[in-house]
């Protein structure tokens, strides 16, 4: 072990001799060469943003317009990544967002310019799109009167005629707003008469009420009748105010 | 008693006719045979043990059906002599055995036309079993008359199934013959009787049909909504009636042998109702709304050739087709401002009013011989309180036939013309019911559920 130190001792100490008696020898070391020339700097970038508009509805967009010199590349913030270095983007924030574009030049230097986009609420929600009611609650909740007719008659009595008045004008505004709507008048009678002529005089009373409401201008081809004669009562009371509620014309959704 | 006065009426009125006046004393002859009902004895046939109920029943079902003919006079079994014949050779041994008085008949015959009996007619027979199946050998005999031959009105010999069913339609058809013998008609055995039926607490009708004694109930029509006003071909094969199977009143047409829907052509109208048969089975006679208010209609039995007999400005509904012409209709009219009842002819001419114009008088029917007409009329009662009348065309005389409080509706006629069905709520809810023709022995046929609008046919 200790004649290996020896040897690699006396090897590095020949070594380091004939170096410096080699250097020694040489002329007057040259001057150091001198530094390279620095490259010209290059111009220094400058970066311009508008967001035109600059406040828009939610859901709305808005258009980012970007001009920049001496850039090399661009990049814009909010996850938009790289851009050209001049150009347009159209954005669609959901709320307020500034919006960065870093441009770079040739020298790595950096120039960022910034435009807000403001987002304001949406118009008070439009006046709550009117959830339409479907067709069966909205002549239900129309005020549809039964026209009633005295026994064994299908003359139109006052309070009827008022009654297919208000009708008439309810069902217009009802095919305003459902203009595929079709009704149905259904001529009744009470218990009292026979199955047979019921049948008949209910026919005819859907057939007054349906002359009346077309003559009121209730469409002819929205309507259509049929007669239940006695076989659909409202009631089943053997007294003068059940007979008259199914003595009836009855108007209902076809 | 009073059925025997109504039908005496015609007779009456030929009487009084001057053309009758040869036939008088024919005329006397016939009212005293008129006024009687012939009393008839029914004995008991026996059969073989081993049919028991088969003929137990059979015997129940002739009685019956015999004394639901209304022609006869039943004698009660317990005044028969003690042993009845089975076939003809038992009397003549009889006349031959116990020859008293050669001048005289026999005990069998002398037997039954004799204080308690006093029969005019005796059916008697026996029943055998033959190859597994039950024959009747059924006999009528008059023993009114002097001989044991001129005794023999008929025999005829039965079969059927041994069986409480079969029993029943070999009752049938021995009484059918027996009353046809007797010029009696075909009485009730073997007609049918189809009307509405509803359930408790069901808004559906269907259109049911059963026996002449409310026996035999089946459902005809399951439409499974409003089936109304039921009528049948004058042969008995088809059914026709309203239903609302399509939403608004329709005719529809079935066969009664396949109960298979048959085609019928409905005019564009919100209602065609209330059908009934032409005479000839070929045509239907309705009402329908197709001009505006109801009027009367003729079709073919498919709905062709298409007539309207009726132009008024009233409602005119519920025809209903003479049955022994084919050439009136009878219908319910409100021109006077109230529902009457009123006849026209097929062509729509000669059309007057038969009711008096006092209350709703509505639901005409014929009877077979078309010289009178049933309806229901509120006349002597409160607005929906009907009562059924008879009227006769002739003499526009007016019969009163029930006199309950309550509804008692829809009469019509059974083929043999002797008993009238018709609904009534007089014991609370609406039922069928049949009665005599002069409104005698009542006979509720319905019990279940609501019943209405019952029509009789042949079969």
């Amino acid at each position: 072990m200790r004649s290996k130190q020896k040897i690699i001792l006396i090897a590095a100490g020949i070594f380091l001799t004939l170096f410096a008696f080699g250097c020694r020898k040489e002329a007057p070391p040259p001057p150091p060469p001198p530094p390279p020339p620095p490259p010209p700097a290059a111009p220094a970038p400058t970066v311009g943003i508008t967001a035109e508009p600059s406040s828009i509805e939610r859901g709305k967009s808005a258009t980012l317009k970007w001009n920049s010199q001496n850039a090399v590349s661009a990049e814009m913030n909010q996850g938009i990544g790289a851009v050209a270095t001049s150009g347009s983007r159209e954005v669609f924030p959901t709320r307020s967002t500034e919006y960065t574009i870093t441009v770079r030049n040739a020298d790595g230097k950096t120039a960022s310019a910034s435009a807000m986009v403001t987002v304001r609420a949406p118009p008070p929600p439009p006046p709550p799109p009117p959830p339409k009611p479907d067709l069966s609650e909205a002549f239900s909740s129309a005020s549809i009167r039964d026209a009633l007719f005295d026994y064994d008659k299908s003359d139109i009595r006052p309070d009827a005629a008022d009654a297919l008045r208000g009708n008439a004008e309810a069902l217009k505004k009802l095919l305003e707003d459902y203009p595929s709507a079709a009704f149905l008048i259904e001529g009744h009678c009470d218990e009292r008469g026979t199955t047979e002529y019921n049948l008949a005089l209910g026919d005819r009373r859907s057939t007054v009420a349906m002359e009346f409401l077309v003559n009121l201008g209730v469409p002819a081809s929205k309507l259509s009748k049929v007669s239940l004669g006695e076989e659909r009562p409202v009631c089943s009371e053997q007294d003068e105010s059940c007979y008259q509620r199914n003595r009836r014309a009855h108007l209902r959704l076809r | 008693m009073k059925n025997l006065v109504i039908r005496c009426i015609g007779v009456c009125l030929a009487m009084t006719l001057p053309s009758a006046a040869q036939r008088a004393p024919d005329a006397v002859i016939e009212l005293t045979d008129e006024i009687r009902d012939p009393r008839i004895a029914v004995s008991e046939i026996l059969g073989p043990s081993s049919a028991n109920d088969p003929v137990e029943h059979f015997n129940e079902e002739l009685w019956k059906a015999l004394e639901a003919s209304g022609r006869l006079e039943m004698v009660p079994r317990g005044f028969y002599p003690r042993s009845s014949p089975g076939k003809p050779e038992d009397i003549q041994r009889d006349e031959t055995r116990m020859p008293e008085d050669p001048a005289r008949r026999g005990f069998y015959l002398r037997g039954w036309e004799d204080v308690p009996v006093m029969a005019r007619y005796l059916v008697y027979g026996r029943v055998e079993d033959v190859n597994d199946r039950l024959a009747l050998s059924g006999y009528l005999a008059d023993v009114t008359q002097e001989s044991v031959e001129a005794a023999y009105v008929f025999g005829k010999l039965y079969y059927s199934e041994p069986n409480l069913t079969g029993a029943r339609e070999m009752a049938f058809e021995f009484a059918r013959d027996i009353l046809q013998n007797l010029g009696l008609g075909e009485g009730l055995a073997g007609s049918r009787i189809y009307y509405v039926h509803k359930e408790v607490g069901s808004d559906r009708k269907e259109i049911w049909a059963m026996d002449y004694d409310g026996r035999n109930k089946e459902r005809i029509t399951n439409y499974r909504n409003l089936s109304l006003t039921p009528a049948i071909s004058p042969d008995g094969r088809r059914i026709a009636f309203t239903t609302y199977v399509e939403g608004i009143p329709k005719i529809y047409l079935h066969s009664l042998a396949t109960n298979r829907r048959l085609p019928f052509y409905n005019q564009e109208a919100s209602m065609n109702t209330t059908p009934s048969f032409g005479l000839d089975g070929n045509s239907v006679y309705f009402a329908s709304s197709a001009s505006g208010t109801s009027q009367i209609y003729r079709a073919d039995i498919d709905g062709g050739n298409l007539r309207r007999i009726s132009y008024s400005r009233s409602i005119d509904v519920h025809p209903s087709i003479n049955p022994r012409t084919g050439a009136e209709i009878a219908f319910v009219s409100d021109a006077t401002g109230t529902p009457q009842v009123y006849v026209m002819n097929t062509s729509g001419a000669n059309r007057r009013r038969l009711s008096n114009g006092g209350g709703d008088a509505v639901q005409p029917a014929w009877d077979p011989t078309g010289e009178r007409l049933v309806f229901t009329w509120t006349r002597g009662y409160e607005i929906g309180n009907y009562n059924i009348f008879l009227v006769d065309l002739a003499s526009q005389r007016y019969t009163q036939l029930t006199h309950s409080a309550g509804r008692n509706e829809h009469p019509t006629f059974s083929p043999s013309g002797t008993h009238i069905v018709f609904s009534s709520d007089r014991l609370g809810s609406q039922q069928i019911w049949s009665m005599r023709a002069d409104g005698t022995q009542l006979n509720q046929l319905t019990s279940r559920g609501l019943n209405e609008s019952p029509v009789w046919a042949v079969r």
